[in-house]
């Protein structure tokens, strides 16, 4: 049997809550290796993706594995694979930053907590803030900190939902480097859930675009911007979600005449 | 060693689950210790009651002949209350602690079992228990000559019976705060007074009605403090009623970890996990 290249397969997955169905039967691989991003508007199904891939939410149906592990049957075996940051969970606020990132080392299982703490605090320029409480820092401290915390067992796979939300362009950019050097330096596989398209063309070398709970595009960030014959990834994420079932009144203000968009849209080629 | 050269710990086995509830204990000792205003806080209530029974126990030995042989009836009584309520505030607020700093989401992705974060929450409701009535036995002991140790062994027996129908409870409330939200955090404080007047804690369950008598029997704490009387008044150590508190106890146990199951998968299932918090 052939080895798998797929860091992460989903399968038909599926998530109804009662009536609403918030992923309609998704599929997909991401390669060992690469750096995908799950794009699509509010609602689209990305952090409601990332959540059943994690385990926390419980998909209605469908498959989900995480370095070949049934996320369903055995998501234990796998957790200490991987990680995760999300601004829809915190930190212990009371806590100082070396104190939280100490208790999850300690729940990781990291070997020397201490140097990996050091190493990270290095990496993402937390070393005056260490000994300050977690809930006195600034939303864009918070972020690096979150992120540290996700790096602490040095993960295979690293799912980022929206990993540079709320920060400014200078500590953006260092986070981005902060990522792109740990891929490079441990070949991680990281699924990137991102409204920042800059972001996008820069982490990314692949791209999956939801809509409405359903897949309805992929490729690289090249490839896409090609296909949709646009200039950048913005118009292309912003062609994508108008493309459904749109207001009339956001239907207008996308018009030429609405000059939403400031630049005239041009009809995506066929996929 | 993995690809960025961290190494971990074994993930399975006995080991590792201590590991992880040794975290989970720390992320809270981290906490309390800290803040004096929450250790002080967590001996206050004790102490204070503490205090309050003492001083109805000198007004009213002259003429209480059963206080006479057992001047300790009310403060034995308060302090074993205050195990099974710290016991089970020790469960409780140690779940409603992650959801106040919404770390609930960092926690269920973290490689922990339910069993391990149960672990933890029953360590800290021992430690917040031990410091919460250690104070109240410290001040017992300084103000009125009252020793806790006076009850012999049996002590073991009723604290221990005691703090395990604490958990029970504990995890029954924080099922619900699961379920329902923070809204229903009220039940954390209120939950186990709803156990006092049929659990005997003062009075012997036979002054209850008949129908109260019979809710009675199946609660652990009515046979636990049935117990300590017999130990206070009649010197006697009634090892029937700590085995049927224990039975009982290993019933609702099981019943309020599956109740906590339950509330996570239903949590799991609705996608709350992450989303939780103030």
């Amino acid at each position: 049997m052939a080895l798998s290249t797929a860091a992460i397969e989903v399968r038909e997955l599926v998530k109804r809550y009662g009536a609403i169905e918030a992923v309609r039967g998704i599929s997909f691989e991401v390669r060992a290796g690469s750096t995908t991003a799950l794009l699509g508007g509010n609602g689209a199904g990305k952090t409601t993706t990332l959540s059943m891939l994690l385990g926390v939410l419980e998909p209605t149906s469908g498959e989900v594995r995480v370095l070949g592990i049934d996320m369903r049957r055995d998501r234990l075996a796998a957790l200490p694979r991987m990680n995760f940051t999300s601004p829809y969970v915190d930190l212990p606020k009371r806590l100082k930053v070396v104190e939280n990132l100490r208790v999850f080392a300690d729940l990781y299982g990291v070997v020397d907590p201490a140097a990996r703490i050091a190493a990270l605090a290095d990496e993402f320029d937390l070393g005056p803030l260490l000994k300050r409480p977690y809930g006195d820092l600034s939303a864009g401290q918070r972020t690096r900190v979150s992120l540290a915390k996700a790096l602490l067992n040095g993960p295979e796979v690293l799912l980022l939902d929206e990993p540079t939300a709320s920060l400014d362009p200078d500590i953006g950019d260092r986070v981005r480097t902060g990522l792109e050097r740990y891929r490079t330096a441990t070949g991680c596989t990281m699924l990137v859930a991102s409204h920042n398209m800059g972001e996008v063309e820069r982490l990314c070398d692949d791209v999956i675009m939801l809509r409405a709970g359903r897949v309805v595009d992929r490729g690289s960030p090249a490839e896409l911007v090609a296909r949709y014959g646009r200039d950048t990834m913005e118009e292309v994420f912003l062609d994508e979600a108008r493309a459904g079932d749109v207001p009339p009144m956001l239907a207008a203000l996308a018009s030429p005449q609405g000059a939403a968009t400031g630049s005239e849209r041009r009809e995506p080629e066929s996929p | 060693m993995n690809a960025s050269g961290v190494t971990l710990k074994p993930q399975v086995g006995v080991a590792a689950s201590a590991r992880r509830i040794g975290a989970l204990v720390r992320r809270h000792a981290y906490l309390l210790l800290k803040s004096w205003p929450r250790v002080v806080s967590m001996a206050y209530y004790p102490t204070v009651t503490m205090v309050l029974w003492a001083f109805l126990t000198i007004y009213l030995a002259p003429q209480a002949d059963f206080l006479k042989d057992a001047p300790g009836f009310f403060i034995g009584a308060v302090l074993l209350w205050d195990i099974l309520f710290r016991g089970q505030l020790g469960v409780s607020l140690s779940f409603i602690e992650e959801l106040y700093s919404r770390n609930l989401g960092n926690l269920f992705v973290a490689p922990m079992s339910l069993t391990d974060f149960v672990g933890g929450m029953l360590v800290m409701s021992v430690l917040r228990a031990f410091i919460g009535v250690g104070f109240a036995c410290l001040f017992a002991w300084l103000l009125f000559r009252y020793s806790i140790f006076t009850l012999g062994f049996p002590l073991i027996a009723f604290a221990v019976g005691l703090i395990m129908f604490g958990w029970a409870i504990g995890l029954a409330v924080s099922a619900m705060i699961l379920r329902w939200g923070l809204g229903a955090e009220e039940l954390a404080w209120a939950a186990i007074f709803l156990v006092m007047p049929v659990s005997g804690v003062y009075y012997p369950v036979s002054v209850l009605p008949g129908w109260l008598q019979a809710i009675s029997a199946l609660l652990p704490s009515a046979h636990l403090f049935e117990g300590m009387r017999a130990v206070l008044l009649r010197g006697e150590f009634r090892g029937d009623l700590v085995a049927i508190a224990f039975a009982l106890n290993a019933l609702y146990l099981a019943l309020g970890v599956a109740l906590f199951a339950a509330a996570v998968r239903r949590a799991r299932r609705e996608g709350r996990l992450l989303q939780m918090g103030e």
